[in-house]
C-alpha cells in the first residue's frame, strides 16, 4: 500500500486488488448487492483507493481497514443514494513520517483482533456480521432472527466486551 | 494531541453503528462532527472501522477474468484525490460542507422568542437542524418520540444540573422532557439531530411547531 501511496507503484496496486476486491465483493453480496453491481462497486473502490492513496496513514488504519471504510461508504452511496459525511482529518495535520512503532503495535493489534473475532462463539459472531454487513440496525436483526430486542443487544456487548478484553 | 474539553460524549452504540454505516444520514452528520473535535470518540469509530475490516478477511466472492485490466485501464485517468484539511471557522468542515460555508452562510427562520433554525438537506429518516438560541434564553419545553442528539457549536447551556459547551452533545431519549437554557455570556448554535418530531408542551409552542417543522 505504502508503494501505493508515495511511488504509484502500478504492480503493487494490482497485488492489493488481487487480494481485496474479491474480498469487497463478497462484502457487497453480503450487504444485498447482485454479483454484477458488486463486482463493478468492488472496481470503483479500488480504483478510489489508487485516488485517495494519499491520504493513507499506516499508523491510524490497516489497509483492510481502510478499504472496508471506502466499501462501507459506497454501499451507503448504492444502496441508499446519501452523502455520507466524514470528520475533518485530525488537527495537528497529516504525519510527515509515520512513527514505525505505532505502524507495527497497529499491525500486530490488527492481528489479534482478527484472532480474537474468530474466537468469538457463533452466535456472537453472527450479529456482530449482521450489524457490519446486513446494514442492519438492532432493532432489524431483532425482526429478521426473531431474538428479543434485548438478546442481541446483550449479545453484540458480549462481543464487544470480548474483543476489548482480547486486545487488552 | 489537541487539548479537549468535552465530558459529553457519543455512547459506543451510536459510535458502532456509524462506523457499520447503520444510521440514517442526519445521525451521521452528528457523529461526524463530533468527532472532528473529540480525539477519544474518533478512536472509538476507528476501532469499530477494525472490525469491519477484520470480517472483510473471510468473505471472498471471485472476480471475473479481466477486472484487473479494466481497473488498470482507469488508473491511469483518475484524478489524485486532494488532501484533507481542517477548514477554518466555527462550523466543523462536515457541517460546514452542508451548509455551504461557515455561520454567514447559515440561512436561519425565526421560530419564536429569538430562537432560530435552519433545517440541513438529509434523507428523510432523520432530520438536522442548526439551532441558534439567544444568550440567556430557553429553548421552548420538549419531549420527544424518538431519540434527539444536541451538539454544541458556539456557546454552552444548561440543562438541568448539566452544562453543555462546544463540541459536547446531549443524548435525549423518548422519555425526557428537557428544557436546555443557552449560557448567559455568548448565544448559543448547536447542531440537533431527531429521528422523530419533536413533542412540545404547551399550544403556543405546538400550533408554532406546525408551521416551522420542528
Amino acid at each position: 500500500m505504502i508503494s501505493v501511496r508515495d511511488a504509484r507503484d502500478t504492480d503493487a496496486f494490482a497485488e492489493l486488488f488481487v487480494h481485496f476486491a474479491p474480498r469487497i465483493k463478497g462484502f457487497l453480496i453480503k450487504s444485498g448487492a447482485d454479483a454484477t453491481t458488486a463486482e463493478e462497486c468492488a472496481q470503483d473502490v479500488m480504483v478510489t483507493l489508487w485516488r485517495k492513496a494519499g491520504q493513507f496513514d499506516p499508523a491510524r488504519a490497516s489497509v483492510a481497514t481502510w478499504i472496508f471504510t471506502i466499501a462501507r461508504n459506497r454501499r451507503i452511496d448504492i444502496l441508499r443514494r446519501e452523502r455520507r459525511p466524514e470528520p475533518e482529518d485530525i488537527p495537528w495535520g497529516p504525519e510527515p513520517e509515520p512513527d514505525q512503532t505505532a505502524v507495527l503495535a497497529l499491525q500486530q493489534d490488527s492481528a489479534r483482533l482478527s484472532t480474537a473475532l474468530a474466537e468469538l462463539p457463533a452466535a456472537q459472531r453472527l450479529l456482530i456480521e449482521q450489524a457490519y454487513f446486513k446494514e442492519l440496525s438492532q432493532s432489524e436483526i431483532a425482526k429478521v432472527t426473531g431474538l428479543p430486542l434485548g438478546t442481541i443487544k446483550s449479545r453484540i456487548r458480549l462481543a464487544l466486551d470480548r474483543l476489548r478484553h482480547a486486545m487488552k | 494531541m489537541t487539548l479537549s474539553n468535552i465530558k459529553h460524549h457519543l455512547d459506543d452504540a451510536t459510535l458502532m453503528a456509524y462506523a457499520t454505516g447503520n444510521l440514517p444520514e442526519a445521525f451521521n452528520l452528528i457523529v461526524a462532527t463530533h468527532v472532528s473535535l473529540c480525539d477519544a470518540c474518533r478512536a472509538g469509530v476507528e476501532s469499530y472501522d477494525a472490525v469491519g475490516g477484520s470480517l472483510l478477511d473471510d468473505n471472498a466472492a471471485a472476480m471475473s477474468d479481466g477486472s484487473l485490466a479494466k481497473a488498470l485501464q482507469q488508473l491511469e485517468s483518475v484524478p489524485t484525490a486532494p488532501q484533507l484539511r481542517k477548514k477554518a471557522g466555527v462550523l466543523p468542515g462536515p457541517v460546514q460542507d452542508y451548509v455551504g460555508g461557515d455561520l454567514d452562510s447559515i440561512k436561519w427562520r425565526p421560530v419564536g422568542m429569538g430562537v432560530k433554525q435552519a433545517v440541513l438537506a438529509t434523507s428523510d429518516r432523520a432530520t438536522a437542524r442548526l439551532l441558534f438560541i439567544p444568550a440567556g434564553t430557553a429553548m421552548p419545553d420538549h419531549g420527544h418520540r424518538g431519540t434527539e442528539l444536541t451538539m454544541v457549536l458556539q456557546g454552552a447551556f444548561q440543562d438541568a444540573d448539566e452544562y453543555f459547551a462546544r463540541g459536547d452533545v446531549e443524548t435525549a431519549d423518548a422519555d425526557v422532557q428537557h428544557i436546555p437554557v443557552a449560557d448567559i455570556h455568548e448565544d448559543c448554535i448547536c447542531l440537533a439531530v431527531t429521528d422523530a418530531p419533536l413533542r412540545f408542551e404547551g399550544w403556543l409552542p405546538r400550533i408554532v411547531q406546525k408551521f416551522v417543522g420542528i
